[in-house]
């Protein structure tokens, strides 16, 4: 049976009637129209459809949404915009990453998190925390050049 | 979201303007000017460019860009040719009722054939642009210069017309010359010739990539995020056993959920729901009682004994020098090995997805296919509409390394849309996405080398046997070569093909040759094949490349020094050169001599050929005893694609190339029992992790501005497999001939 369910999306309190094991993912996408988190697996496995949920990097396709009920999720659209960008989102342009690009949520959401709690991390702490996200297209290299570059531009 | 009216063609005037939501820049025909645009059709200038009345240029590219940016290459290409800044050059692509079909994304042919019409046009219409403004102006055309996009009087510029003042509002209504081709292989010229290279100032150039931003800011419109009025939410049922077709759907297992409607012919068994997540559920509660199908598929464990048992289908033998037999036969020394390379699978970031809008006299597909005309084809036929009844538009998906999952997705949603009469989006699950996407061919290569007694090679054959790189075709244009189509009993029409290494060595007698078998299964399988990536490239480069070491191994030759004795093309040869140069090459024998200790270290050496381009690859490893894992460290890599067209660009398509074949090298191996793929996700099928992403990518660019720019989309991954493993023979002095190169492999041969 749907629910009505509450909670904060970049900012907005936002309202949804849903079933409430669907996952957050698809009320995001569905339900509030967003066309940014990605589904990839489906499984937390990949990052594509990662949001912070009260500033945690989490795997919403695999996010009940009755869970997210009362929190602050924030997207990669919420994280910065063309006039403001979000210093990964800066660099990230300055590198030019994307191949195809449907990964990028992942790998900002989640350095956006390890930037915020550990500004000036060592190599091995940018491949550590963002281990386990995947990118098919293997930009690799680039991600993590636009990485260290946000972290020097903190 | 880009709001536009297609109307031009024709066929949707009867049916009024079909209005469509989508993430892609066009160009209304009112921003032209004319009414009425000449046909789409190759032999029209107006089919690829047009000139705004504010002088901008749209540039229509009936090829793909899959994320390397040749959409940027080919505004560059336009923008030269035309005198018009890059800024203001607008590129349309994979929108059937904008662009000519010049076979999608395909071979990495993007800039090298798919640029040849375009660079044709722009010169063209530059012609007559200065043609124009000559009459205009009353001076001779060859007192006549263009900056920028505006033409003056040569030492009178304040007499000057621009191209939007020129032609601005209005079509160029132009003949061109057109070979009659569709696809790759289309070409059209006008009367105007190219400019020289030597005059080239934005070719050359590193303008960045059109949609990085919009991927940054989470504001690009993906293929998954297309809505239309009224679509439902789609989603398939494979068969648990391949070969299994449905005997009884109880359509009272998903009854509990809201508006699911089940669609089943022969063995097509799809769902529909209104919200996406009542499908996924639905997937899961339906009850398919399926047939009793015998498992088709051999062990696992003896997949490369099915390869070398399996009757021959077809063999080709495309090399053929000099004596073979008396070379064995008065060998000194033979130097023999065989190799073997899995299936692979595509795993593109998200499972295929497209949406079908299918009435009963046109349809509308937006498809996420790297070609999209021809996947506007076979949904025409599968919909049994004529073609140009259906319009198919691209946007941008998931990934796409070849002919994936995207080429099926496009079939079932218009199949399910024509059954419930609704516009339906179909995604697959992650379980599609890894298990029934087209796979890369398994194979086994066998290569023979003779020496004479001063260890000369004098003989030389290397022979592939494998399955055919293409058990459905290159593009999804008919239904028989898409997974719905074989599952509803189109048989799989296998065409047999393969290929053999991409090299100039010059041995005194030498034989390539390939063998085909039948597949493992004549209707819809899991392990089907299609082109991956540098189809067949990267597995028989890693064999034939690993061979050459072993046969420099044997006579305890230096990797280079071998390589250079008997390489012939002279762009292979500075390729090669130039990997080692940079790499700082220490030239000695493999493997290394001093072997000792827990960390173990080495370099390889590889290169290959591919369609015009050379690519060569010094690899650096480091090796982990204790666990067998082996950490690519640095690749060096040298590049020669002829004529760059935008440098930045390349070293991240080569950078991509290399880290997506050093993750096919190390551990992508499809799994599978007898009955069906098993590796459904990202934990049984692992790619590489950014935690074991080399440190460096050093690149090498060699331009060669007197050439023809060729494909780099797919070149550089050919040699990466061959570089890893010969590094790890450097380091270990084991020689690793099954790929994926495990850890646990390598520990068992170091035990």
């Amino acid at each position: 049976m749907a629910e009505r369910i509450a909670f904060e999306l970049n900012g907005e309190t936002r309202t949804v009637e849903v079933a409430p094991d669907t996952p957050l993912l698809y009320v995001l996408r569905n339900e509030l129209g967003l066309s940014n988190p990605h589904f990839g697996c489906g499984l937390a496995q990949c990052g594509a459809c990662t949001v912070h949920v009260d500033g945690a990097p989490t795997r919403s396709c695999s996010l009940p949404v009755s869970q997210a009920a009362g929190t602050k999720v924030m997207t990669l659209a919420g994280l910065g915009t063309p006039e403001h960008p979000h210093r990964l989102q800066a660099a990230f342009i300055a590198e030019q990453v994307p191949q195809c690009g449907y990964c990028l949520n992942g790998w900002i959401m989640t350095a956006a998190a390890l930037l915020r709690d550990t500004p000036h991390p060592s190599e091995q702490q940018i491949r550590d925390g963002l281990s386990g996200l995947k990118c098919r297209c293997g930009t690799h290299m680039a991600i993590l050049r636009a990485v260290r570059r946000a972290a020097q531009a903190a | 979201m880009t709001q536009f009216s297609i109307d031009r063609r024709s066929v949707f005037k009867g049916a009024g303007a079909l209005v469509v939501s989508i993430g892609i820049p066009g160009v209304a025909a009112a921003e032209i000017g004319k009414p009425v645009k000449p046909a789409l059709s190759p032999d029209q200038l107006d089919s690829w460019l047009a000139v705004k009345a504010d002088g901008d240029v749209v540039a229509y590219f009936g090829k793909m860009d899959m994320g390397q940016g040749v959409d940027v290459a080919i505004a560059q290409i336009v923008g030269e040719e035309l005198d018009v800044p890059f800024e203001r050059i607008n590129v349309v692509m994979g929108d059937t009722a904008w662009t000519v079909n010049q076979g999608g994304a395909s071979g990495s042919t993007g800039i090298q054939k798919g640029g040849i019409p375009l660079r044709n046009a722009a010169a063209e219409a530059r012609r007559v642009l200065v043609e124009l403004a000559s009459q205009r102006l009353g001076v001779p055309a060859d007192r006549i210069e263009v900056t920028d996009g505006v033409v003056a009087v040569s030492g009178d510029p304040a007499r000057k017309l621009s191209y939007g003042e020129l032609i601005g509002g209005r079509y160029f209504d132009l003949a061109m010359t057109w070979n009659g081709k569709i696809g790759n292989d289309l070409v059209a010229e006008g009367q105007a010739k190219p400019k020289p290279p030597s005059a080239y100032k934005i070719v050359g150039q590193s303008p960045p990539r059109f949609d990085v931003p919009a991927k940054v800011f989470g504001k690009l419109d993906y293929v998954t995020d297309i809505k239309v009025p009224g679509m439902l939410h789609g989603r398939m049922i494979r068969p648990p056993v391949a070969g299994a077709v449905p005997v009884a759907v109880d359509d009272g297992s998903v009854q509990d959920l809201p508006g699911v409607r089940v669609v089943c012919d022969k063995g097509f068994v799809g769902i529909v729901a209104e919200r996406e997540w009542d499908a996924v559920q639905a997937v899961e509660r339906l009850h398919v009682t399926w047939s009793e199908a015998a498992p088709p598929f051999p062990e696992m464990a003896a997949l490369y004994d099915h390869i070398r048992q399996a009757s021959v289908v077809k063999r080709e033998v495309p090399v053929a020098t000099g004596e073979i037999d008396p070379a064995f036969a008065s060998a000194a020394r033979i130097v023999e090995a065989e190799y073997e390379w899995p299936f692979q699978s595509h795993a593109s970031m998200g499972p295929a997805c497209a949406v079908v809008d299918a009435r009963a006299d046109r349809a509308t597909l937006w498809t996420g296919s790297q070609k999209p005309h021809f996947a506007r084809d076979g949904v025409a036929r599968a919909l049994g509409l004529p073609q140009d009844k259906v319009h198919g538009i691209w946007v941008p998906g998931p990934g796409s390394y070849g002919r994936n999952d995207a080429g099926d997705a496009g079939i079932d949603a218009a199949l399910l849309s024509k059954a419930v009469d609704r516009p339906v989006r179909v995604q697959g699950m992650r379980y599609e996405g890894h298990g029934w996407d087209p796979k890369g061919p398994a194979s086994i290569h066998r290569a023979r080398a003779a020496l004479d007694k001063d260890g000369a090679v004098i003989g030389y054959v290397f022979e592939s046997k494998g399955f055919s790189r293409i058990d459905i075709d290159t593009n999804e244009s008919d239904p028989s070569y898409s997974l719905a189509g074989q599952l509803m009993g189109l048989p799989l029409k296998s065409l047999q093909g393969f290929g053999v290494p991409a090299e100039s060595y010059g041995f005194a007698s030498k034989r390539s040759a390939w063998e085909t078998i039948a597949p493992l299964l004549d209707r819809g399988s899991p392990l089907r094949t299609a082109h991956l990536r540098d189809p067949v490239g990267p597995q028989i480069q890693f064999a034939s490349e690993s061979f050459i070491d072993e046969i420099a191994a044997a006579t305890a030759t230096d990797p280079l020094a071998f390589r250079l004795r008997y390489l012939k093309a002279p762009r292979d040869i500075a390729v090669v050169k130039a990997a080692a140069e940079r790499a700082q090459w220490d030239p000695r024998p493999s493997p290394r001599p001093d072997r000792s200790g827990d960390t173990l270290s080495g370099r390889g050496i590889a290169y290959a050929q591919r369609s015009g381009a050379v690519v060569a690859i010094v690899a650096e490893v480091e090796i982990d005893r204790r666990t067998g894992k082996v950490w690519a460290r640095k690749f060096t890599v040298a590049h020669d694609c002829g004529l760059i067209i935008n440098p930045d660009g390349l070293r991240r398509c080569i950078e991509g190339n290399v880290v997506q074949g050093t993750s096919r090298a190390l551990t992508e191996e499809v799994a599978f029992d007898r009955a069906k793929v098993t590796s459904t996700d990202w934990l049984s099928y692992p790619i590489l992790d950014i935690s074991e992403t080399p440190e460096a990518v050093d690149i090498v660019l060699i331009n060669r501005p007197e050439l023809p720019p060729a494909g780099a989309g797919e070149s550089s991954i050919r040699p990466v497999a061959a570089a890893l493993a010969n590094a790890v023979f450097d380091a270990t002095g084991v020689r690793l001939r099954r790929a994926p190169l495990t850890p646990q492999r390598l520990k068992a041969a170091l035990a």
